[in-house]
């Protein structure tokens, strides 16, 4: 594949290039490794050079794959990815910054970290593999497990209702906000180069399946029978349609979403709410990231993307304008300044 | 204006401002210690502020305070005990009584007492007029009075007024010490650019204090401290706070990285942080995080990305970063974080200093964990410890934590402005791009440091993690030979930074009688006492440890040869068990004071007098 970095010279780059020559230690059949092929092919293609490119995590199963992506990466400590990922991204605001996180290491240890980068709108992309248990430590509810679930620290079934990350990015201030399937890999691969191209903090809800402690956890989202019913795709500018007959969609009824069938009760597609990504106001952007089966599909998709000052630009512009209106070129212009005296 | 009474030469002195906390007394402090500095002596001050942002008004826990001790001859501390206090109301009195001495002058605000002031500050009579203060030289100058009467002119109403009474106060002291006042013009007009009313003020108001005190007469005699006999150069007055950050800021140009700050505000740290976003002009960067965790995995982050990085704290802030300094060892990359110590542990004593974390510093990390653990001994130490710090971490690829204390940072120095192309070099060990022989755990034969390959670097792309890696590659390992391996490496390449740091050295006869050991903030003051006793002809020595981890290779020959080894610090003994560990063929004896204050001069001559018994 050709491209071009963002100096205009042509990178031409393939998957190989960043492929590692460490073992992936991931259960067979895990959806990380889907992920994986994901980035593999999202980063020949997004124009930055491959030393330009840095991968973040924190500690978990999906947090191991900084060590199978051949670019700079820091495999960090629990919790603190997007806290390191600040750091990277602030000394070196030329890099292209990705985060790659779990439920529980984002949010639950490390979840002040998520809501303060979301909020500061850092320009960095975060994965969030999302599959409703912690795997690493086999098999414990984190706060993404729906209540009542019997794990290994929940044998009676939890008694606690779970994050949903969606409203929890957009309550947090967030201004791109995505959701993806493990196995689809193509429309995940759309989502990355999105959230690549939108200018600040980009988080990506990866709905994954751990085979071993939560298999199944997505299935009535994700499987065969029900996809196609309990998926829908949100595109902007096109109506919110969904089903295997594509004859389903969402209608907002007074204050709030409602799935209707077009051809019945008078309803036709002019009825269906069309999906604006741009909106800034969060009220329907939190209602699409809230839906979930039975009652509602799942969105899928681009929900939130809102063009916003980033941190990172905001703290390089101040340092440009102070250092050119500025007296105090070096420390010992410093030092010298203020109150001094000699003694001879 | 003519002085009429006698001048005494003094060799130097310690005077406190104290007032309610809107009294202005900080800034008097410093406008006295600027014409202190004018005047050729050196000083030191220390302001001593209320926790509370607006204490109850009048009473003991609402008293803002300011010290400055300034001499003839070499000041190596904020001063204990006072020669003049100045007091705006009687709380001021009351919250100082323990930095009295017999014959103190109390420059009293006699305007301020009345029955309602007496039962804020907690006295059932006034200690004025009862023996509550019959060992000291107290004038009752009637100075919001005077105030008011000096600025009748003006048409100002009376709390604008009173704005001023702080500044009839300075001039009493200005008049004390036989400073010209027109000296702090400078100051007013800069001050007031744009409101020459307030400049005129001002102005009046010190000029009718120094008045005032010269024709009613009020001191049997006035003081005069001849200029100190110091290096020939440029000075300036900075607190350890700031002169940590400029530290850190000069480390920073001079080894050709940028510096990176992601910190938490925390007291009595935050004033670093405070300082170094202002210097967005000098491209420092900055961060103000969400936690202290985030503050120092930011920085980290940063550091892996070719910043010098730091993150400033206190000692519940250090706990709280304890897991990610063990990333920093783990991942070997150049960190230095500063611990402006305060009384603990948990919440303690926020606003008091302590010496307390020491061993928190050396080990409170899980796994082995070793670092270079640094000390500053005074204010203006902190520029060249934070300094030292940053050419540590960076030269050898490792965490340091720099211990200051919350007196240093708070209270000022004259600093002896360097030059930043005079200190010494720094060179961090940057990888060269598409070094076929990179490798991320590839280490220096001397130092056992490894290399640092900055992210956008062509053919240096690597991971690093918290996991063990293998010595060389940086490979995932679980080899139990090579876990051992580099827990050992790691502890070596500590241990020979000692081959980089000066050797310790001593003040006095290196085989005296008593050896004094002292580390950080309580340099001054025990030097203070060494000097005058070996003036005395003591049998007395002082070694001072700014290295920590590691010692100074010459320890154990510094430690020999007394018959006596006192070990001084403003803890329950932690250095001085860290001593019996590491030099264990001596003995010690210890002196502690836990008090959230400072030792006094007396208190430590009087212990080193028993022990030379």
């Amino acid at each position: 594949m050709e491209n071009t970095n963002l100096n205009n010279q042509v990178v031409n780059l393939t998957k190989e290039d960043f492929v590692c020559d460490q073992i992936v230690k991931w259960c067979p059949g895990c959806g990380d490794h889907a992920i994986l092929k994901v980035l593999q092919d999202v980063f020949p293609q997004i124009g930055k050079k491959k030393e330009d490119i840095c991968v973040v995590s924190g500690i978990g199963c999906s947090s191991r794959f900084p060590h199978y992506m051949n670019t700079y990466g820091f495999h960090s400590i629990h919790g603190r990815a997007c806290a390191i990922a600040t750091g990277v991204k602030l000394a070196n605001p030329n890099l292209s910054v990705w985060i790659v996180t779990g439920d529980g290491d984002c949010t639950a240890i490390g979840g002040n970290h998520f809501i303060h980068a979301v909020r500061r709108n850092m320009d960095m992309n975060l994965l969030l593999f999302n599959n409703r248990i912690y795997g690493m430590t086999k098999g414990q509810f984190s706060p993404c497990t729906f209540r009542g679930t019997v794990t290994k620290t929940s044998p009676q079934g939890t008694y606690e209702d779970p994050f949903n990350v969606g409203e929890l990015v957009i309550g947090a201030g967030g201004k791109f906000f995505a959701r993806g399937v493990d196995i689809n890999t193509k429309e995940l691969t759309d989502i990355c180069m999105r959230a690549q191209k939108h200018d600040g903090m980009s988080v990506i809800e990866v709905l994954q399946n751990c085979m071993i402690f939560s298999n199944g956890v997505h299935e009535n989202i994700t499987g065969k029978d029900v996809r196609d019913d309990m998926q829908v795709k949100c595109e902007h500018g096109k109506p919110l349609i969904f089903g295997k007959e594509r004859n389903k969609g969402l209608r907002l009824n007074g204050n709030k979403l409602e799935v209707v069938t077009i051809g019945e009760n008078g309803i036709t597609e002019k009825d269906i709410l069309v999906h604006d990504e741009k909106e800034e106001n969060t009220g329907i952007h939190m209602m699409l990231a809230h839906m979930m089966p039975p009652a509602f599909p799942v969105a899928i998709g681009v929900i939130r993307n809102v063009e916003a000052p980033t941190y990172d630009d905001c703290l390089t512009d101040v340092i440009e304008r102070e250092s050119a209106k500025s007296n105090i070129k070096t420390v010992d212009d410093l030092l010298n300044s203020g109150t001094t005296w000699d003694i001879k | 204006m003519a002085n009429r009474t006698k001048v005494v030469e003094l060799e130097h002195v310690v005077i406190r401002f104290a007032g309610d906390s809107g009294d202005g007394m900080q800034l008097t402090g410093n406008l006295f210690s600027d014409s202190t500095a004018l005047a050729g002596n050196d000083f030191a001050t220390f302001p001593d502020y209320p926790g509370e942002i607006r204490p109850p008004q009048g009473t003991v826990s609402g008293v803002s305070g300011f010290q400055v001790h300034f001499g003839h001859k070499p000041v190596h501390t904020t001063g204990d005990l006072c020669d003049v206090l100045v007091a705006m109301n009687p709380a001021s009195i009351k919250a100082n009584m323990r930095w009295l001495k017999p014959g103190t002058t109390i420059i009293f605000d006699v305007d301020s007492m009345n029955d309602k002031a007496l039962e804020k500050a907690g006295y059932t009579s006034d200690p004025t007029q009862d023996d509550t203060l019959s060992q000291y030289k107290v004038v009752k100058a009637p100075i919001t009075s005077m105030t008011l009467e000096a600025l009748k002119d003006f048409g100002w109403d009376r709390k604008a007024m009173l704005k001023s009474k702080n500044m009839f106060a300075l001039g009493i002291v200005m008049y004390l010490f036989n400073r010209d006042i027109t000296m702090l013009n400078a100051y007013f007009n800069n001050k007031f650019k744009n409101k020459p009313e307030v400049i005129k003020a001002n102005q009046t108001v010190v000029a009718a204090g120094y008045s005032y005190a010269d024709t009613m007469e009020i001191f049997a005699n006035t003081y005069r401290i001849e200029p100190a006999n110091l290096a020939k150069g440029k000075y300036r007055d900075i607190t350890g706070n700031v002169a940590t950050a400029w530290g850190l800021m000069a480390a920073a140009e001079r080894s050709g990285r940028q510096i990176f700050c992601g910190s938490y505000p925390i007291t009595p740290a935050t004033d670093i942080l405070a300082e170094l976003v202002k210097y967005k002009n000098l491209k420092v960067k900055a961060f103000q995080a969400e936690d202290e965790i985030a503050g120092i995995c930011s920085s980290l982050g940063a550091s892996f990305a070719g910043c010098l990085a730091v993150t400033t704290t206190s000692g519940p802030g250090l706990s709280l970063k304890s897991e990610a300094l063990g990333l920093a060892v783990m991942t070997e990359l150049p960190l230095v974080v500063v611990d402006v110590q305060r009384g603990g542990p948990s919440t303690g004593l926020p606003t008091k200093s302590e010496q307390s974390d020491l061993m928190q510093a050396l080990y409170g990390r899980n796994g082995d964990a070793p670092l270079i653990v640094l000390a500053a001994r005074s204010s203006a130490d902190c520029f060249y410890s934070a300094y030292e710090a940053a050419k540590l971490a960076m030269e050898h690829m490792t965490p340091v934590i720099l211990l200051t204390e919350g007196a240093l940072g708070n209270g000022s120095e004259i600093l002896r402005i360097p030059r930043v192309a005079d200190l010494p070099a720094i060179v961090p060990p940057i990888a060269k791009a598409n070094d076929p022989e990179y490798q991320p755990y590839k280490r220096d034969e001397a130092k056992l440091s490894r290399q640092w390959a900055l992210p956008g670097t062509e053919g240096l792309r690597h991971r690093i993690s918290g996991l063990e890696k293998a010595n060389g590659s940086g490979n995932l390992s679980l080899d139990p030979k090579n876990h051992q391996l580099m827990v050992e490496l790691r502890e070596e390449k500590v241990q020979r930074v000692a081959n980089y740091i000066p050797e310790q050295e001593i003040v006095g006869d290196p085989n005296a009688d008593l050896l004094v050991v002292s580390w950080g903030g309580t340099y001054g003051v025990v030097l203070s006492v060494i000097e005058k006793m070996l003036e005395e002809g003591k049998s007395v020595a002082h070694a001072h440890f700014r290295h920590i981890m590691p010692l100074p290779k010459n320890t154990a020959k510094v430690l020999s040869g007394h018959k006596k080894i006192l070990v001084c610090e403003n803890n329950n003994g932690q250095f001085v068990n860290y001593l019996r560990e590491k030099m264990p063929d001596f003995k010690y004896e210890q002196f502690n004071k836990i008090q959230g204050l400072p030792f006094l001069t007396a208190e430590l001559e009087n212990k080193f007098n028993d022990l030379l018994k």
